[in-house]
């Protein structure tokens, strides 16, 4: 009994070992799924390995896990500030074409200028985006998880419009924008593409997005704008109290919030993608910068390490479909993995009655259950 | 006069078959959220709906059998989650999240192990559900074609219809729903009263993934016949969001529902027509929800305690 509370107990004060426990238990129940299935869990997962630990296979995971690092980084900011941003699928969409638009309106700009006006532009379309739903909040009372699905279907269908117009679409067959001026690239040369040995679509995003994740620490730890926010997500009652304005609190986190979704839509199309497709559905980077904050505990540095694992899983699937496992394996074991680290609560929860002697009683019920 | 007859008789016809499932979804949503759950998880029981309602048609070549079994597997969802956020006290909207990735996971890996693709084998007409009156009325005339268009429809949307007033029956007028809006409003005067608030937040989340199911499956077996990953594509947070805008009532939902489902008709009927892009005619269910709500609708109150996790006290 003694061993099983001090175990509890040690899952609970460490949040990374129990979110290393619920990748274990994804990683369990894929192969489970693989077993059941009648494939060989060795080579999927072997498969998955490998494709990952050659240098040109890390630097695709790089490459894949800018986007979900600094879309992750963007919700992870909300989730601090008490908003819930599920807008940052919009605000994505919308940034990466406002980066496409920014590069193809000045495309004989030089690289130094046309690549920070990029950034800006994109953050600065997100930021509209997500200032738009807090307006629709504060003033009108209009719950933002509804606007929020709302603006990523019209950020989706704009888009696709924009992505159509006459000297935005491709003149070839391609249902896509032209490619984005060459400027505007962060590719690494050819040359070093070629002599390096690393993926085709190696980029410069990989240091901002270094850059942001400390950027986002600071702000959220070293600032007294961080205090506030994080005052109004602890507590918006408590910090209304303090003499804080709770209704710009909002504004700001999710401007901010929506810069960083639309930075990270402007990485993707800067670096991996150089263009963007008319899409049949949306493509869920801002669904999956949920998902990556939530396996990064909301830190920076853990959302950081998440978004590549992210990468590394996603780029990982893709290559599954060579031993015939199927690449929604990796859905499968990303989504136990939320579902495990959704339930870490019970933990903390056992842990808070523990300390509190008169309702320890249940508390070693709740243990068993 | 002829020709706007007919596009309204499309439109209207249209609305219905696009409204059908997200209503079912609706109704599903309200079980969960006015009980005190929040479940963003509704897209993934769909999902898992759509593939097993398919499915068990496409082998038994019954629709019926497949419609229900759609709920049942949407209901299977709704366990997991009820688990998690009920019995584990889990953060309600991660677990959704989980739910919305392990849903599509599942079945279409089950769709490659079953088919050896993506895509299930589309149902032939005897798999699908029926249509109701259907060659009742005379097609040749102008009215005719406009009651063939807008009556004989589905059988699944009269039903949802029905579930839609059985609902808001459970809801307002009986005990047991009575007992499920105050678990939503205040678990814990709930529990002083003798309800078994676990016991009732549990059902309500396994009812709210059973009619998920079901409108999943109404995807796959009324508007289109086979399932691909592609058939449930945000539907589900529309749901939602229609519970948001009708106040989480069903009857409310009813008419968010009804909005978009009518938007999605008038999409059909302008689509034909090259003068407005397509890409921006798809896009006005959203902004008219966004205009309704800031100049009708406002704040929407949320049920008290939804979202909280509710933990028995001894």
């Amino acid at each position: 009994m003694k061993e099983k509370k001090s175990f509890l107990t040690f899952i609970s004060e460490n949040t990374f070992i129990h979110i290393l426990l619920s990748i274990l238990l994804g990683f369990l129940v894929g192969a489970v799924f693989l077993a059941i299935m009648g494939l060989s869990v060795g080579a999927a997962y072997g498969r998955l390995i490998n494709s990952v630990t050659s240098l040109k296979g890390f630097t695709y995971v790089v490459v894949y896990g800018v986007p979900y690092i600094v879309a992750g980084l963007s919700v992870a900011f909300s989730f601090k500030t008490g908003v819930f941003n599920i807008g940052a699928e919009g605000q994505f969409v919308v940034g990466a074409m406002g980066a496409v638009v920014t590069s193809l309106l000045l495309p004989s700009l030089p690289k130094f200028l046309l690549v920070p006006l990029c950034f800006l532009a994109a953050m600065a379309v997100g930021a509209f985006w997500g200032i738009l739903v807090a307006l629709l909040k504060t003033k009108r009372g209009i719950n933002e998880v509804l606007s929020m699905i709302m603006f990523n279907w019209i950020a989706f269908y704009l888009s696709n419009y924009i992505a159509g117009l006459p000297g935005i679409k491709n003149e070839g067959s391609a249902e896509a924008t032209k490619n984005i001026a060459e400027n505007a690239s962060l590719l690494f040369s050819k040359d070093y593409i070629k002599s390096a040995g690393v993926a085709p679509t190696f980029n410069w995003g990989f240091i901002i997005a270094i850059l942001i994740t400390l950027l986002v620490w600071m702000i959220i730890e070293k600032t007294t704008l961080g205090y506030e926010l994080k005052a109004v997500g602890a507590n918006k009652y408590a910090a209304e109290y303090g003499g804080i304005n709770v209704n710009r609190s909002i504004m700001t986190a999710l401007g901010i919030s929506g810069a960083m979704a639309g930075l990270a839509g402007a990485l993707l199309v800067m670096g991996m993608g150089q263009r963007i497709s008319i899409f049949s559905s949306q493509e869920g980077y801002g669904f999956a910068g949920i998902v990556v904050a939530l396996i990064g505990c909301s830190n920076p540095f853990g959302v950081f390490v998440a978004g590549l694992f992210y990468g590394a899983l996603i780029y990982g699937g893709s290559k599954l479909n060579l031993v015939g496992a199927p690449t929604q394996l990796i859905n499968v074991i990303v989504g136990t993995v939320v579902f495990f680290i959704s339930i870490s609560t019970i933990f903390r929860y056992v842990r808070y009655l523990k300390r509190d002697p008169a309702k320890a009683k249940s508390g070693k019920e709740g243990a068993k259950a | 006069m002829t020709d706007f007859i007919n596009s309204l008789g499309i439109v209207l016809y249209a609305t219905l078959i696009y409204a059908t499932p997200l209503l079912y979804a609706a109704l599903g949503s309200c079980f969960s959220e006015v009980s005190g759950v929040v479940n963003i998880g509704i897209e993934g029981m769909m999902t898992a709906g759509a593939f097993t309602g398919t499915v068990v048609a496409y082998f038994t070549g019954n629709p019926w059998i497949g419609f229900i079994c759609g709920g049942l597997a949407g209901a299977l969802f709704g366990a997991l989650h009820a688990l998690a956020t009920v019995k584990l006290g889990a953060d309600q909207t991660i677990a959704g999240t989980a739910i919305n990735m392990l849903g599509p996971g599942i079945v279409i890996m089950l769709a490659k192990v079953l088919f050896n693709s993506t895509d299930t084998i589309p149902l032939d007409a005897t798999q699908k559900i029926p249509k109701l009156f259907s060659g009742m009325f005379d097609t040749t005339t102008v009215w005719g074609r406009f009651f063939d268009n807008v009556f004989a429809n589905y059988v699944s949307t009269y039903l949802v219809f029905i579930a839609v007033i059985v609902v808001w029956f459970v809801f307002y007028k009986t005990r047991f729903g009575l007992r499920l809006r105050a678990c939503g409003e205040h678990p814990q005067a709930c529990e002083t009263l003798g309800i078994n608030v676990i016991g009732m937040r549990f059902l309500c989340v396994v009812i709210s993934g059973f009619l998920a199911g079901l409108g999943g499956a109404c995807v796959t077996m009324t508007i289109s016949t086979q399932f691909r990953p592609i058939s449930i594509v945000g539907q589900g947070f529309i749901a939602i969001a229609a519970v948001i805008f009708g106040k989480f009532r069903p009857q409310g939902a009813l008419i968010g529902c009804l909005l978009f489902g009518f938007c999605s008709g008038l999409k059909v009927v302008l689509g034909g027509s090259s003068l407005v892009s397509m890409h921006l005619i798809s896009m006005i269910p959203y902004v008219i929800t966004i205009l309704v709500l800031m100049l009708f609708v406002g704040r929407s109150r949320v049920p008290a305690a939804n979202g909280k996790p509710y933990v028995k006290s001894k």
